[in-house]
């Protein structure tokens, strides 16, 4: 096992090197650059200013640079946002996003995974369609169309949520919901099916033969095997979900992270563009070693090597 | 003599989309205590869905729609699912045909032994696991410390369907249903399995309902046997009765149709030609009509009546009508209509 684990860290590690190569020679061939939008900005500035960033060397120097100074932890200075660090951008922005995203998860768990179930054992009731038909709209309906539904019913006609920002418990619900309804969707569907499944075995009609109460079944024999499925979705969602949504946070006005993704993109700000990819990278290695953990504790005929 | 089971006139019928399956027709018999009783017929007959009925254990579109089920003095078709709980895995087991897919993949062995026996007695964890130590030990498996702690995916299918044997006798039932517990099993361990089934049978005196198409299983265990094709029983007796004295023409085919191991010629197999009836439009008639070599024109307009031969040995076909008739008239009056 602590081999297995060890040997996925340095996988991760070199898929982490492969994809900020990538990423740093892909961001340097788009046509301007961190200063070419202003054009209050004298070209004997814009120079002066490409000197300091050491933008002026040939990208070679400049991408072996990067790297010595991130081996050392040294993500650089943000091009765009005077004074600051990238590693402080992304300590200072994360957290916020993370825990919108991290309440959304375990909504999107608590609702997701017993939506599914019941949808199963109500196969072709009414009950099941509704689940349906709420699961399809969920993975149909973009993010943004359910803020703007949520802001106008909650925020304005019914004033009973603020719109923007995060200084209360009450200001997590809105954005919190609209996270949270994709996962949901997606979990309760996916849940349904695997549920499906599960029923079907021979060995549920041994549980039933031994005279076990339904909850007994259904808990303890039949959630532990339909799960699996929700366990390797886990992986993606998780990373993706606390790394913050660009719409969410664009249309709540949250200062987190997600919004940090998109700006830097199109600001061309390259060291931000760098640190938020190496970051997210990591992220998902992390989660997917988590996630092959999680698979060997619930089922013991999955063996890591 | 008191009747472990009793089946009265059963009927049962599977709604589904498409209409009324009628899985079970006018199905009665008794089960002895200690009597192994085998259920034999083509899939479909309605062998396992007459034993699951006694176990409570149809899941939907299926519904017991008429007649009486006795076990052990419960009337089943009258309890409550709760009620039911109570004696499945305790007073009524079953195993199941396919080894491999009826333990549960993710708890060890252990587990789902002492599962059945935390719940139906009073005996704590330490207790229970000495019980599952000693059904293991019971059934045949060595070093039962260690297999208690293993998953369904570490043993054999034959260990498998011991430890399913160790899981229905946790309790120790007054009845075991069997259905086709060695049809997914290799021919050396079938025989083991078999074997084992009798041994234990002999050492707590439960009575077994051996559900197979294997004609050779119920030829050496079972002491009577019910024929069964679409839904009915067709023929019932005696083990002796059914194989040196048929009385239906299905089970003629049935035994027509086992290979014989001291034939001097290299003889064919007899097959029984056609398939069997579609369940949602039954005919009207006797359902083996279509495929009965001897088939008349009343077997295709009316269901023969019963004819007892023995106190034990029944069975329902026109043929035996006739035979009365040509004894006692001369002449059939069977044949006229």
């Amino acid at each position: 096992m602590l081999k297995y684990i060890i040997k996925r860290l340095i996988f991760g590690i070199a898929t982490i090197f492969v994809v900020s190569t990538l990423t740093f020679f892909l961001m340097q061939q788009v046509p301007g650059g961190p200063f070419a939008a202003d054009k209050s900005i004298s070209k004997a500035a814009q120079k002066a200013l490409e000197v300091k960033y050491g933008l002026d060397k040939p990208i070679t120097v400049q991408y072996l640079n990067y790297f010595k100074n991130a081996l050392h932890g040294d993500f650089g200075i943000s091009i765009k946002q005077r004074g600051r660090d990238v590693a402080q951008i992304i300590s200072s922005k994360f957290p916020v996003s993370a825990r919108v995203g991290g309440i959304s998860i375990i909504l999107s768990l608590l609702v997701g995974v017993p939506l599914g179930s019941v949808a199963a054992l109500n196969r072709g009731k009414i009950l099941d369609r509704l689940i349906i038909v709420f699961a399809t709209l969920g993975i149909a309906v973009p993010s943004f169309v359910i803020c703007t539904i949520l802001m106008y019913i909650l925020g304005v006609k019914l004033e009973l949520l603020p719109t923007y920002g995060l200084t209360s418990p009450l200001h997590y619900i809105m954005p919190v919901l609209a996270l949270s309804f994709y996962p949901t969707a997606y979990i309760a569907r996916q849940m349904r099916s695997s549920m499906l499944d599960v029923l079907g075995q021979d060995y549920m009609r041994t549980a039933r033969a031994k005279g076990l109460s339904e909850n007994v079944i259904l808990f303890k024999h039949a959630l532990r095997n339909a799960i699996l499925p929700i366990v390797t979705y886990m992986g993606p969602l998780v990373a993706y979900t606390l790394v913050g949504s660009f719409v969410v946070e664009k249309i709540f006005t949250i200062p987190g992270l997600g919004g940090e993704f998109v700006s830097s993109v199109i600001n061309q700000d390259y060291t931000v563009i760098m640190g938020t990819t190496i970051f997210l990278a990591s992220l998902i290695i992390v989660m997917n070693v988590l996630v092959d953990i999680a698979y060997t504790v619930i089922d013991p005929r999955i063996k890591l090597k | 003599m008191k009747h472990l089971v009793d089946i009265e006139h059963e009927r049962l019928s599977f709604f589904t989309p498409a209409g009324e399956v009628k899985a079970l027709d006018d199905v009665s018999f008794y089960v002895n205590e200690g009597e192994v009783i085998g259920i034999v017929g083509e899939s479909g007959s309605g062998k396992s869905v007459t034993s699951y009925s006694l176990m409570g254990l149809i899941a939907n579109p299926g519904k017991i729609i008429g007649g009486d089920l006795y076990f052990n003095g419960y009337h089943i078709n009258e309890m409550s699912e709760k009620e039911m709980r109570k004696i499945r895995g305790n007073e009524v087991s079953i195993i199941f045909q396919d080894p491999m897919t009826s333990l549960n993949p993710v708890y060890t062995i252990g587990n789902q032994i002492m599962e059945v026996i935390l719940l139906h007695t009073n005996k704590s964890k330490t207790e229970a696991r000495e019980r599952a130590k000693e059904l293991l030990t019971l059934v045949g498996i060595n070093e039962p410390d260690k297999r208690l702690k293993q998953y369904p995916h570490e043993l054999s299918g034959g260990m498998r369907q011991r430890v399913m044997i160790a899981m229905a006798l946790a309790c120790e039932p007054k009845l075991l249903i069997a259905d086709e517990p060695t049809t997914a099993l290799d021919v050396t361990i079938q025989a083991q399995i078999i074997e084992l089934m009798m041994e234990l049978k002999n050492k707590l005196g439960m009575a077994i309902i051996m559900i197979t198409h294997d004609l050779g299983v119920v030829a050496s265990i079972c002491d009577r046997i019910a024929v069964m094709y679409a839904g009915k029983i067709v023929e019932s007796g005696m083990t002796d009765d059914i194989f040196y004295n048929p009385k239906h023409e299905y089970t003629k085919g049935l035994l027509k149709s086992i290979p014989k191991m001291y034939e001097y010629d290299y003889e064919r197999l007899v097959p029984i030609e056609g398939s069997p009836v579609d369940m949602l439009n039954p005919p009207k008639g006797c359902p083996f009509a279509s495929r009965c070599d001897s088939c008349m024109k009343i077997c295709l307009r009316e269901m023969p009546p019963v004819k007892n031969f023995s106190d034990t040995h029944y069975s329902q076909c026109w043929l035996n009508e006739i035979e009365d008739d040509i004894k006692s008239e001369g002449g059939s009056e069977c044949l006229k209509k």
